[in-house]
């Protein structure tokens, strides 16, 4: 358990190459890292190139001026601010949602003596294998009586906790002395505010693995509001985004003007947090 | 380590019972042990408060779901008439299912082009970034960051690279003189533009976990193979490669379980097109159940692709098992 702890930390320092051969990694290098930034930067460039543009034959490899056209119609034309409202509430209340209740749930399970604790704890890491296209049919009619369907509700409940948060959590503090928290409930301190006090300001490592997890998933959820929401008021961003692939097929610098909005936040993210973002990335990778 | 909690409590409850015994009076022990019975029930009280509201959620949103599911795949129901019960029929229909075997074919394929690619540009790029060179970081970056590309905007991405009219690939084609490409509209194609791109989104992954496990291999090791006379080459193939064996079984299965599962960047590129190519399991079960209204069947075909997951899944682990590689 130690071990898969050991991976919640960022990637670790590679160990030094000899002198001689680095110009020759160079050469690989710096043309797979210009190939992998590519769609990226295509994304940028046809964003702001004029429509004129971009329909030309022989297209140019690089547009001959800049506009914000795109991003002008983007934002007249298209419900685009209600979509990153959405994704922001669904995103936000889910990270929220899976820090409180997953580190309650994981604690529990780590400290807590309580009868069914282990049968408990099974049924979680059971539910891991289930893979979630076998869940989409009775979950759709679970949240259609539920009176869910078509609303925003239907893309938040989903990601208010998971098994794989539980099981995270619940590593992180059996990893964790358990003396300090004694000594607090010596000095009177009830379970919870052991909890809220003591235990969740040590989290904070597998906290932030945890955020990035559920943050990463919930934004870029595609099958799942999907199915469920088929009214444009309660679009998400990736559902705005997808939409726009049918109903304005040919106006690119639009479309990729709305990929810009759906995809910035996080590349964002990732540049400010990469250490973190690649912890996330070994740990749910170790974790099976 | 749960097995410990689990014998330190029963011994706890043991060293109960003995003080209660020796109690002078038959009064004070039943008292005692009321007391327990109290604490007790209070510390599972306690317990299901801090482990219960997950747990509901959790638990209602997968086992309780996937129960109904099973139900579900035993009747004929397009969710407004009333169902009737068909037994087996939905799965026996699946065995004879032209369309369901062509969907197979065509996850197959993705899977044989995706797994072991990923794999091994994994390992590669785990191997070129596992030195301390100026631009590293950069290179590492732009390598990693399409992780974060949602598969809306990677399907946007594709369709536009790829458009034969101006995307950006025929465009450089054309300049290098070659044959333009019918790409995403080439029945022949689709599949490997879709692998291309999935590979651009996820080499992050397998390159992370890969990076992870070189640094966990013993020096001693490879400098031991050089005083041996290796070559970097010998040296990688019969010393590191093997250290990484674990984990590139679980790298395996992992990248084979989501290739199987291959639903979204088809949604968002091809809609399974041209010529029902890209086609997946994934995505016919969506076709059933969602635009066919074929609740039944859908949920056949999810067990049916839930099934295979399992055996593929224990049937690595036991192989690993037997040739002593421990992944798990």
């Amino acid at each position: 358990m130690s071990v898969l702890l050991s991976r919640v930390t960022p990637v670790p320092r590679a160990r030094p190459a000899r002198r001689s051969s680095s110009r020759w990694w160079h050469l690989l290098l710096a043309p797979i890292a210009l190939l992998f930034a590519l769609p990226f930067v295509q994304m940028f460039l046809t964003a702001l190139t004029p429509a004129s543009e971009i329909n030309k034959f022989p297209p140019a490899f690089i547009p001959a001026h800049l506009t914000l056209d795109g991003f002008v119609r983007l934002f007249q034309t298209s419900g685009i601010l209600l979509w990153m409202r959405n994704t922001i509430v669904v995103s936000g209340v889910g990270v929220l949602s899976h820090m409180v209740l997953c580190s309650l749930a994981g604690y529990g399970f780590a400290r807590l003596r309580f009868r069914g604790r282990n049968l408990g704890f099974f049924a979680i890491v059971a539910t891991i294998m289930i893979p979630t296209q076998l869940l989409m049919v009775p979950t759709y009619i679970l949240f259609t009586r539920l009176g869910l369907i078509d609303t925003l509700g239907a893309a938040i409940v989903p990601w208010l906790a998971s098994a794989f948060g539980i099981f995270l959590m619940r590593q992180f503090f059996l990893s964790l002395p358990a003396e300090l928290e004694e000594a607090a409930m010596l000095d009177g301190c009830t379970r919870l505010q052991v909890f809220f006090r003591v235990v969740l300001p040590l989290a904070r490592p597998a906290l932030a693995t945890l955020a990035i997890f559920t943050l990463l998933g919930s934004w870029n959820d595609l099958i799942w509001p999907l199915i469920a929401i088929n009214n444009d008021q309660a679009f998400t961003l990736q559902l705005g985004i997808t939409n726009f692939q049918g109903a304005r097929r040919t106006d690119w610098s639009l479309l990729m003007a709305g990929n810009v909005v759906a995809t910035l936040p996080l590349i964002a993210f990732f540049i400010a947090a990469q250490k973190q973002f690649l912890a996330t990335m070994t740990f749910s990778g170790i974790k099976g | 380590m749960a097995a410990t909690t689990v014998f330190s409590s029963r011994s706890e409850r043991g060293r109960g019972r003995e003080t209660a015994a020796r109690g002078a009076t038959a009064q004070q022990s039943a008292e005692r042990r009321r007391q327990i019975r109290r604490r007790s029930l209070r510390a599972d009280f306690e317990g299901w408060g801090f482990v219960g509201p997950a747990m509901v959620i959790v638990l209602g949103l997968s086992v309780f779901p996937a129960v109904w599911a099973f139900l579900l795949s035993l009747q004929k129901w397009n969710g407004f008439s009333t169902p009737t019960n068909v037994g087996l029929a939905n799965y026996a229909t699946m065995i004879t299912d032209g369309q369901l075997r062509a969907a197979v074919n065509h996850t197959v394929l993705y899977t044989a082009l995706f797994v072991p690619t990923s794999v091994l540009l994994g390992l590669f790029l785990a191997v070129a970034l596992n030195r301390r060179i100026v631009l590293v970081g950069i290179y590492r970056t732009a390598i990693f960051l399409p992780f974060v590309a949602s598969a809306a905007s990677t399907g946007i991405l594709t369709t536009y690279l790829f458009n034969p009219q101006y995307g950006l690939v025929n465009n450089v084609l054309r300049v290098l003189g070659l044959p333009q490409q019918g790409w995403l509209e080439n029945p022949s194609q689709a599949m490997v533009v879709i692998t291309l791109m999935s590979l651009w989104g996820q080499a992050a992954f397998t390159t992370v976990i890969y990076l992870a496990a070189l640094q966990d291999i013993p020096g001693e090791l490879l400098e031991a193979a050089r005083i041996d006379g290796a070559n970097v080459w010998q040296s990688f193939w019969r010393v590191t490669f093997p250290q990484l064996a674990p984990v590139t079984v679980f790298v395996t299965i992992w990248q084979t379980i989501g290739a199987i599962q291959l639903f979204d960047l088809v949604y968002t590129t091809t809609r399974g097109g041209p010529l029902n190519a890209t086609e997946t399991i994934v995505y016919y079960m969506w076709k059933s159940a969602f635009k066919n209204l074929e609740f039944g069947y859908g949920s056949a075909v999810a067990y049916g692709l839930f099934a295979v997951t399992l055996i593929i899944t224990i049937g690595v682990v036991l192989y690993s098992r037997r040739t002593k590689v421990e992944a798990f």
